[in-house]
């Protein structure tokens, strides 16, 4: 029905065209990864695991990619296990944790968490884990003095996330983990879920006092189904996935090479011009915040301005309309964005992160997150801006007042 | 031995003299479900159709299940009108059913049998007793419980020879899709719509379902949902098309000029006015909606009333007493259930007010759409109208 007609010409004519601003959902593949996962998928598709030298080179691709993660992070490669992507890579922090452990103790961790986290916390919470989630300030932002006040001897692993994935306020997590080295060796563990800050921001796990650190590949325009769990030396974390010992036994299935070399191909274009697609992307979400309060002065602009924000997340509520309503409106001239996070947002519900900043459920309601990428041009955000401000009036009728 | 398909079909043989008629819609429906058995061959006797050569085809016994009018499908041996052929082929279908119905040794029978051919030399009591026992002394360790069997032995002698079966799956009865004219129904998304649509359909009606899509206010998912419900439907009438009017322009204009209490009163006029123009170009003679007495502030005996007053066609709700719960069962056995919980909102969770009037009066509601340009918005509305065929 509605695809069937559309010819894949006029459907590549159609994706030059779009402004893609939701790449906190996803990205798309960079053409050099692209190329990368197409030459796995043609010529070098030996398994890891297999003698043969088809084998041997699928090790070595393996082995290169590994390293190229690793560098991204400052550790070391064999310090880095793949995964099928950023939730297993959380899970398996956190459940392989409390695996580790025998009996229930207990974990912190923040109120605006990815879902990921959070249910897994729950989940535990029903198992006799005690869990603390610490709040955050009206930007978003936990305190990490909250942490160490609810950390106790009994705290086996803190959880932070370095960038909020909805409105990109980044974490103090140097500054969280260098306070719980201080408490010394029967400190509790500290995880990281870096996967929306991953690449385009700096990390540095050795710096940072971080044990283990969640990776995504398709945030990054790698493709979906690959990650990686960052597993600091000497920490002993029991395996979700068992099999032939793939990833030194702790996370066994055959390697998903064409996910894993694309994740390595990304980390290399990242790793050639981060800082300049950075700054670049700064001065757009200046241009955008800029762009849609004066288009729309009611428009509330969630997390902080400039400082402590990722420079590639920008979200505000439209008090009012409905964040579907607008996204919609805005999909109709192209403009591709998502409301809240997209994993929640076919719940109707008003989004939790907003809700935790202590937002009112009709901000909660009405908001929509623009994320750019290495991708985004000025342009993009100028017709974003004009798509926003006729989207906005073609809704006026539907807004309540 | 032959192995065949046997469907029996109950209230069109009593139609007089619409039968044939009746009959005719029947076997074209099977016709259809039978395109993709190219060998298959559709044989009529009185009160009953023969399938040759689709032996043991289990999805094809689900897909007729679901052809309205069919009573009963059963797979069966057919023999010539001869006591040991019968004999032989009822120790044969006793195999089947025990191989089928996975029954221990403990399993019991009882043997139906039925004579419309009176020129058979036993009658159906004699006949009975062969084909028990045949069954008996075939070594299968079964025994006779004529009050409680584990399965039935039926024998059928007719003029084309003598047909056994020892299973039969229920059809969904009613009667075939078309016997009853052409209807509208209104498919919204939810759970009530495609259940009234299902009854109607039961009742042989042939529907064309009207989805009415608020594009940007719901997006591509929620029509998709619709498609989804739509193609469940389809097995009841693979001739239904789904019809989309674009609905945006009308419920923005109810926003802009209407009083807000009565927002959805208006809108509910618009959409039988749109689905009326619809079934005149489609010949339509009734409307058909999944609303239920009482269940929402909208569905009252004042609110039918005041809606029903665009509608030009009767306006038909065959869930008009149905308790939530008993929709909800009915949808669960037709499959629609889990689509329609599906989150996507419908545009009506938009636009609904806090305080909508429950009791309308018409000449309020009329002079609450007087600055509403009605004509032209339900012309441009079907218009727009898109059609899904497939």
């Amino acid at each position: 029905m509605q695809s069937s007609g559309v010819s894949y010409v006029a459907r590549t004519a159609e994706s030059a065209n779009l402004v893609y601003l939701d790449n906190s959902s996803t990205t798309r593949p960079d053409p050099q990864v692209i190329r990368a996962v197409n030459t796995v998928l043609e010529h070098d598709f030996g398994n890891p695991s297999s003698l043969h030298r088809l084998g041997a080179k699928a090790e070595r691709l393996l082995d290169e990619s590994r390293e190229r993660v690793a560098g991204m992070i400052n550790a070391e490669p064999s310090e880095i296990y793949f995964t099928s992507g950023g939730t297993e890579a959380n899970n398996w922090a956190i459940a392989g944790t409390a695996a580790s452990f025998g009996k229930e103790r207990h974990m912190v961790s923040t109120t605006v968490e990815h879902p990921s986290v959070i249910s897994l916390l729950d989940h535990l919470h029903e198992e006799g884990w005690e869990i603390t989630l610490v709040g955050v300030d009206g930007e978003g932002r936990v305190d990490p003095q909250d942490i160490m006040d609810a950390v106790t001897e009994e705290t086996a692993l803190v959880s932070v996330m370095f960038v909020q994935n909805e409105i990109g306020t980044i974490q103090d997590c140097r500054e969280i983990g260098r306070r719980l080295l201080g408490l010394g060796p029967r400190r509790p563990r500290f995880h990281v879920d870096a996967v929306q800050g991953f690449a385009r921001l700096p990390i540095d796990v050795k710096d940072w006092g971080v044990d283990l650190l969640s990776m995504s590949a398709h945030k990054i325009h790698g493709i979906k189904g690959a990650g990686a769990l960052y597993i600091r030396k000497g920490v002993r974390l029991k395996p979700l996935v068992f099999g032939g010992g793939q990833e030194s036994g702790l996370r066994s299935g055959t390697e998903n090479m064409p996910g894993i070399v694309g994740f390595g191909e990304a980390c290399r274009v990242w790793s050639e011009d981060r800082e300049e697609v950075m700054s670049r992307l700064a001065s757009f979400r200046k241009r955008l915040i800029t762009g849609i309060k004066s288009a729309f002065p009611d428009a509330v602009l969630h997390g902080p301005l400039e400082e402590g924000v990722a420079p590639h997340i920008c979200h505000f509520s439209f008090p009012g309309f409905k964040g579907e309503s607008i996204l919609h409106a805005l999909e109709a001239r192209n403009v591709f964005v998502s409301t809240g996070s997209a994993c929640s947002s076919h719940k109707a519900k008003p989004s939790p992160v907003v809700m935790a900043l202590g937002r009112s459920e009709a901000e909660a309601l009405s908001s929509i997150r623009f994320s750019m990428s290495r991708n985004t041009t000025e342009e993009d955000i100028d017709r974003a801006i004009e798509a926003v401000a006729e989207s906005l009036k073609e809704l006026s009728a539907w807004r309540k007042k | 031995m032959e192995e065949l398909l046997l469907i029996k079909y109950g209230e069109i043989s009593l139609k007089g003299k619409n039968r044939h008629e009746f009959e005719g819609a029947l076997l074209e429906h099977i016709r259809w479900v039978l395109r993709e058995h190219p060998g298959a061959r559709l044989e009529k006797a009185y009160g009953r159709l023969y399938i040759h050569s689709v032996p043991g085809d289990v999805k094809l016994l689900s897909r007729l299940a679901k052809v309205p009018g069919i009573v009963a499908v059963a797979p069966a041996l057919r023999v010539e009108n001869d006591v040991s052929e019968i004999r032989l082929a009822a120790v044969e279908a006793a195999k089947r059913a025990l191989t089928t119905a996975g029954a221990s040794g403990k399993a019991t029978f009882k043997a139906e049998s039925r004579r419309s051919l009176k020129s058979f030399p036993l009658k159906s009591p004699e006949l009975n007793h062969q084909v028990g026992s045949a069954v008996l002394t075939a070594g299968l360790g079964l025994t006779v419980d004529v009050h409680n069997p584990t399965f039935i032995i039926t024998v059928e002698v007719r003029e084309t020879g003598t047909f056994v079966y020892w299973t039969e799956v229920k059809g969904m009865g009613g009667l075939p899709i078309g016997s009853s004219g052409r209807g509208i129904i209104l498919l919204s998304g939810g759970i009530d719509s495609p259940v009234a649509a299902y009854l109607a359909m039961k009742r042989g009606v042939a529907l064309e379902a009207l989805h009415f899509w608020s594009f940007p206010i719901t997006g591509e998912k929620s029509k998709d949902k619709v498609v989804r419900i739509w193609r469940v439907l389809r097995d009841f009438d693979p001739k239904m098309r789904l019809h989309i009017a674009h609905f945006t322009k009308i419920q923005t204009a109810i926003m802009e000029s209407c009083p807000e209490k009565y927002r959805v009163t208006v809108m509910r006029r618009m959409m039988m006015r749109v689905a009326r123009r619809l079934a005149e170009k489609l010949r339509a003679l009734a409307i058909f909606t999944g609303e239920n007495l009482g269940q929402v502030a909208s569905q009252t005996l004042e609110s039918m009333a005041v809606i029903e007053d665009t509608a030009g066609l009767p306006v038909l709700r065959p869930l008009l007493t149905y308790d939530k719960r008993e929709t909800v069962e009915l949808a669960e056995r037709i499959g629609t259930y889990e689509l329609s919980c599906l989150p996507y909102e419908d545009c009506c969770t938009v636009f609904v007010p806090k305080h909508p009037v429950t009791k309308p009066r018409l000449e309020l509601v009329r002079e609450a759409e007087k600055d509403l340009p009605v004509d032209e918005l339900v012309e441009e509305c079907v218009g727009g109208i898109e059609t899904l065929t497939h």
